[in-house]
């Protein structure tokens, strides 16, 4: 799906071009007041066209100002077409996938054969090896291998399975290897991709808070100048007592052309654009929004959390270190290690496992044999282990591992508190200090309390991360890493990867307070999350960003979910965010910037004959700096400079202005320059361009 | 040697501004009551007297609706004691009764601050209604205005809040120790230089042809002192500070001249005291002091430059022979570029460059030092407007000094800046079109659509000079003009209670990198420009068939 699509596809410019005049639907102009203002002046100018036309008065200037005002509405309308089509190609390819395709629906425990689109929230689906996934849900039994390519373009298969923090789905992906058992969470319609879908289609798509406020100044804009135009005759007539007939000089079709160029259509007539091709391009970083809003929000982030596992550090801590405590073998604390791991599911336990084996050929055992108990690992108790009944010689094993302070908890806390425990904490302390500041985490393994060594953990930082977040701070984004790390191990990896702050030895419920806190501060944060312990932070968040790998709660929390699960992608998200506001912002500038010059040209063409004679001007004539042939062309020449300018800004709306990461005041600099002062000049030379060019005729 | 003393003027405004700046943030603040207990427990008795809960704060709607009804009040008994003045005491001259639209005008205009005068004050209102009727409004139109401004710095800082404040404690605070401190020492001055203020009966005097002539009198420098210190500019006598009886000498006049500014432009340093953000207050200041030297220079230029007929600069048409040429055209740009209105000399008679200057200093809404209050939260639209556009262009959304700026506050700075210039341009319009509207302009072509704009422009910005020339007595005007103050007074003040109301409500966001800075000279320089687009891509037709047409026509020898 990451396509480079050209900027203008022939096919989207076609389709695009004939969209144009469909749009001219009135139920679909007044969405748009300012292009619904023009439309209405130009249907006036046709009308008073033609009535002077069967009344034998062929006005050449009525009809092509006419034809111009006509323009300038389709070209607004092309705009926002064309980035319709834009987003619709990128979309549809997700669209296709889901309608063919059938789902193996659950029922009375009978397995029916239903259309994808049928089916409802919580229906349950079952999907082996080939199937496509029919809708977005949550793994409720089962493991799978699931083909993402369509939608993520990631080969690479993914694994999915119920419970643990990868159960959810997507519609449209593939299985292709074992079987799982699917609950739908969506109804046909919600689905993320529907979701985004609407987002690129101007019918359906809602505007964000910053495109309201700025609609309502574009409408305030224009009922100023309604009110300029509305008067400006009346001031002329009442001086016009004069030898010279004015009234051809301000005719309604002159006035409804002052009033076009004078309202912002530039802005107006690409603001949708602008604001579809933002969820266009969001959708080519692979990243689905739920909203326009949130996207927009994305832009005004001041505080971004972030998990330090599979953010932060390359997935998950390996063991790469045993150390045992004195009076203690290696191979022992190995064999222990390996036994509290068994059933350790989580990557890191898997890697115990590992590395005993590799370095003793220690084994991993039977546990049933062992007639072993497990004892899973909880937030709370911040330890996991197994409970070896005494069997024969052998004589009762409780193996614990955990962090230094959930050991020294949990050996402190018991009644039979052992002498040895003091040194014991010595010696962990001591390693755990070493294990910590080379930013590794220290794991404690112990037997009936008696501390046997440590398993060194380590993280490995994902490359290239420090200058993303280098990024994120010149763009005046605090990064705080959350991590249930200790402080020491924290601070260590906190420094490698260039983050401004973090929180060590975070628990779930630590996220939500940070994040409220920074919010009661008033600042806007995001956050980026996978688990389910995830998903309140994620809600509470402004920006929440879920890994398309996590879970379906996280995902329903977060308000985007980034179909590549990578992290980082943050940064493009505040980069659209950013530059969809500033598109706005610098069109809006150029569009008011630009009525200075039409002011010039038309102001003198329609007063300029006030107190003049047949052979010379009035003085007013002065204010033609521009030196235009005659006051037709003069005006003639902003209509059509007025139209023109939207088609060429069209490039600029769909792609947005180029954002870099740097302080406000050196950007708004640069935008002042270009958009503002290029704004005053530009339409001067263009106005005089067009002139000469009418001239030629 | 005649510029010196614009250095002094520009200078002595540089230095005091701070000074009582400083000194009514901690008035508002409720420091001077804590250190002065003598005068803290006045107030507090004073509140004890008018049975007011000074502690019991209000929020927006409540705040707004205490102060509509106090100006409603104010506005009946103004106008009902002009419509019975024939009976009341301290009449001296025995005027008669006041016809109603004249007073229906003259209440709304000294109720709104604009003190738009179409009347005579000699010859039209008695003492009775100068001192009691006026005067109080005059006090009270502008402590209106600052109150205000206070509920909008309490809307800036507090957070997460619905209360903005008590208006009677506001109104109490800001008349007792702010308007009448000032307003005694300078009626002393005043009369120190020979103004007047006296309930004795006008006199006559024999002139040296032998001619009879009437002289009024009355208690002036008690109005007068007000009327500059609180943007009122409605004169006691109808030639206003052109009358010697109101400003005797050149140094009255300066000081008058002075006045106009003071509180304005100290307000200023009181918002930056009280926001916490000084250099945001000196980036206004800096805007507010640059627009109106600008049009100043403009001014002067324009008056001492040749004119085409007479071959000399400098002309003393409508021009007091004690003040001259360039203290009549700081005064003339002072009082229009705060909403004061009060003139030393004749508008209409001045060049036709200045009067554009004057023009459109009302016309982009009287913010540049503008109003007491108002003339401030007028500003505070503008970089609102600033804040949106540029804030936009940074790639966030809008913010000032932490609060997310957003639709309901550009709908409703929007509503605030239409009205007024739907006023101005739909009213002219009216005018020019109507019979009673047409028959009030003293001459044609562009002085005399001139004299029209500049009446609603006056009206809209609550400024309350007229261009002179325009038959404004009349019923037509009396009440077109009334609705034009009104408009030009709550169509601002209303938004800006409302905006108030929901700026309270937001959180404060600290500012980082990524924040528009609303204190540096580029800041600065943006709210100038979009003050400069804004005004003038409104009013560049009008200006320019006013005007801008009258001095070209002047240059080819046409005059009106």
């Amino acid at each position: 799906m990451k396509v480079e699509k050209k900027l203008f596809d022939k096919d989207i410019i076609r389709k695009a071009a004939a969209d144009s005049f469909s749009k001219l639907n009135p139920v679909s102009l007044i969405k748009n007041p300012v292009m619904f203002i023009v439309a209405i002046g130009a249907l006036f100018t046709t009308v008073i066209f033609f009535t002077g036309w069967r009344e034998g008065n062929f006005s050449s200037f009525n009809l092509q100002i006419s034809i111009w005002l006509w323009f300038t509405v389709l070209f607004a309308n092309f705009a926002e077409a064309i980035a319709e089509g834009r987003g619709k190609a990128q979309s549809e390819s997700l669209k296709k996938q889901r309608i063919n395709s059938t789902a193996r629906k659950m029922a009375d425990n009978k397995e029916i054969i239903v259309p994808a689109v049928d089916l409802r929230i919580n229906d349950v689906v079952i999907c082996e090896t080939g199937d496509i996934i029919p809708a977005d849900g949550e793994v409720i039994d089962g493991i799978a291998s699931v083909d993402e390519s369509a939608i993520t373009g990631e080969s690479a298969p993914v694994i999915r399975e119920s419970g643990g923090d990868r159960s959810a789905v997507t519609g449209g992906t593939k299985v292709i290897s074992d079987k799982i058992i699917i609950r739908v969470s969506v109804n046909p319609g919600d689905t993320y991709i529907d979701k985004m879908i609407a987002l690129v289609e101007s019918a359906k798509r809602k505007k964000t808070p910053n495109e309201i406020a700025l609609s309502i100044l574009l409408s305030g804009l224009s009922i100023v100048f309604l009110l300029v135009v509305v008067t400006i005759r009346i001031f002329i007539d009442y001086q016009s007592t004069g030898t010279i007939n004015i009234t051809d000089n301000v005719s309604v079709p002159v006035l409804i052309s002052l009033l076009v160029c004078l309202i912002p259509t530039t802005i107006g007539g690409l603001l949708s654009a602008i604001g579809i091709s933002g969820m266009d391009r969001l959708l080519s970083h692979n990243v689905i929004a739920m909203s326009g809003r949130a996207v927009e929000a994305a832009g005004d982030i001041d505080v971004l959390l972030l998990d330090k596992t599979g953010t932060i550090t390359l997935g998950n801590r390996m063991a790469t270190e045993l150390i045992p405590a004195p009076g203690t073998d290696e191979a022992y604390l190995a064999d222990a290690a390996q036994l509290a791991s068994l059933a350790d599911e989580t990557p890191e336990g898997r890697s115990i496992v590992v590395l005993a084996k590799e370095k003793f050929g220690i084994r991993g055992r039977n546990i049933h044999e062992l007639n072993a108990h497990f004892v899973p690992f909880t937030a709370q108790t911040q330890m996991s282990g197994v409970d070896i009944p005494a069997s024969g010689s052998s004589p009762e094993r409780i193996i614990r591992k955990g962090s230094i302070e959930a050991i020294r908890k949990y050996i402190s806390d018991d009644v039979g508190f052992q002498i040895g425990s003091d040194s014991d904490f010595l010696f962990t302390q001591v390693i755990g200090v070493d294990i910590s500041l080379s930013g590794g985490t220290p794991l404690v393994v112990t037997e009936n309390k008696k501390v046997l060594g440590v398993v060194q953990l380590k993280d490995v930082v994902k490359g290239g991360i420090k200058e993303r977040f280098a990024q994120l701070r010149k763009m005046g984004i605090k990064t705080v890493m959350i991590t249930g790390d200790n402080r020491l191990t924290a601070t260590a990896i906190a420094a490698e990867a260039g983050v401004d702050d973090f929180i060590a030895q975070a628990k779930p419920e630590d996220k939500l307070a940070k994040i409220r806190e920074e919010q009661s501060n008033g600042k806007m944060v995001g956050m980026i999350g996978d688990g389910t312990n995830d998903a309140p932070a994620l809600a509470q968040s402004d920006v929440g960003i879920a890994m398309n790998s996590g879970t379906q709660a996280a995902r329903e929390a977060g308000n985007m979910i980034d179909l590549d699960s990578n992290p980082t992608k943050l940064i493009e998200v505040v980069e659209i965010g950013k530059q969809l506001l500033m598109t706005r912002g610098a069109l809006t500038t150029f569009s008011i910037a630009n009525d200075v010059s039409k002011y010039f040209a038309i102001i003198p063409a329609i007063a300029a004959s006030l107190y003049g004679t047949q052979n010379r001007p009035g003085p007013l004539s002065i204010l033609n700096i521009m030196n235009l042939s005659n006051p037709h062309n003069a005006i003639l020449s902003a209509v059509i400079f007025n139209a023109v300018i939207i088609i060429l800004l069209i490039p600029i709306a769909l792609k947005g202005i180029k954002y870099r990461p740097e302080g406000a005041e050196k950007i708004l600099k640069r935008n002042i320059l270009i958009y503002g002062i290029g704004g005053l000049i530009v339409p001067f030379i263009g106005i005089k361009l067009i002139d000469l060019i009418i001239q030629l005729f | 040697m005649e510029f010196l003393q614009l250095f002094v003027f520009l200078a002595l405004l540089i230095i005091l501004s701070p000074l009582l700046g400083h000194y009514i943030a901690s008035v508002i603040s409720g420091e001077i009551g804590l250190r002065f207990k003598t005068l803290g427990k006045i107030e507090n008795a004073f509140y004890k007297f008018l049975k007011i809960d000074s502690e019991v704060e209000m929020d927006w709607k409540g705040y707004l609706f205490n102060l509509l009804m106090f100006n409603l009040a104010g506005f009946i008994f103004l106008l009902l004691i002009q419509l019975i003045q024939a009976y009341l005491p301290f009449n001296p001259q025995h005027l008669g009764n006041v016809e109603l639209s004249l007073a229906i005008n003259t209440a709304v205009s000294f109720v709104t601050n604009t003190n738009w005068q179409s009347y005579a004050g000699e010859t039209t209102l008695s003492y009775f209604v100068q001192t009691v009727g006026l005067t109080v409004q005059n006090f009270l139109s502008a402590a209106t205005g600052i109150s205000v401004l206070f509920v909008l710095i309490r809307s800036l800082t507090r957070k997460n809040s619905s209360k903005l404040g008590n208006f009677w404690t506001d109104m109490t605070k800001t008349t007792f120790y702010i308007l009448l401190p000032l307003s005694l020492i300078f009626a002393l001055f005043l009369v120190s230089q020979g103004v007047v203020d006296t309930f004795r009966p006008y006199t006559e005097a024999t002139t040296l042809e032998g001619a009879r002539q009437v002289i009024p009198l009355g208690p002036a420098a008690s109005q007068v002192a007000i009327k500059q210190l609180g943007t009122n500019g409605g004169g006691f006598f109808n030639a206003n500070s052109a009358f010697p009886f109101e400003n005797p000498t050149p140094l009255s006049n300066f000081f008058e001249m002075l006045a106009i500014l003071l509180i304005p432009s100290s307000l200023v340093f009181t918002y930056g005291r009280l926001t916490g953000s000084k250099k945001g207050a000196l980036a206004i200041f800096g805007v507010m002091l640059f627009l109106f030297i600008a049009g100043l220079t403009v001014s002067i230029i324009s008056e001492y430059s040749t004119n085409p007929i007479f071959k000399m600069g400098g002309l003393m048409e409508g021009k007091e022979t004690r003040f001259g040429v360039l203290n009549s055209v700081i005064w003339s740009t002072a009082t229009t570029a705060a909403s004061n209105g009060s003139v030393n000399a004749m508008q209409s008679s001045l060049s036709p460059f200045s009067a554009l200057v004057s023009l459109f200093n009302m016309q982009v809404g009287e913010i540049i030092f503008g109003g007491v209050g108002c003339g401030l939260y007028g500003m505070v639209l503008f970089i609102f407007l600033t804040v949106f556009i540029s804030g936009l262009m940074v790639g966030r959304t809008p913010e000032y000094l932490g609060k997310k700026i957003d639709a309901y506050e550009i709908k409703l700075t929007i509503i605030a800046i239409i009205l007024p210039n739907m006023v101005i341009l739909l009213f002219t319009a009216i005018s020019l079109i109507v019979k009673s509207g047409l028959s009030g302009l003293s001459t044609s072509g562009p002085h005399g659509f001139t004299e029209a704009l500049y009446a609603f422009s006056s009206a809209a910005g609550n400024n309350g000079s007229a261009f002179a020339g325009l038959g404004a007595n009349t019923v037509f005007y009396n009440l077109l003009i009334s609705l034009g103050m009104l408009i030009g007074r709550f169509g601002i003040l209303i938004p800006v209670m409302a905006i108030a109301g929901n700026l309270v409500q937001k959180n404060i966001t600290p500012p980082s990198k990524g924040t528009l800075r609303t204190d540096t000279p580029l800041f600065a320089l943006l709210l100038t420009g979009i003050i400069i687009i804004v005004g003038a891509l409104t009013f560049f037709p009008a200006l320019s068939l006013g005007p801008l047409l009258e001095h070209l026509l002047m240059h080819k020898g046409i005059l009106f």
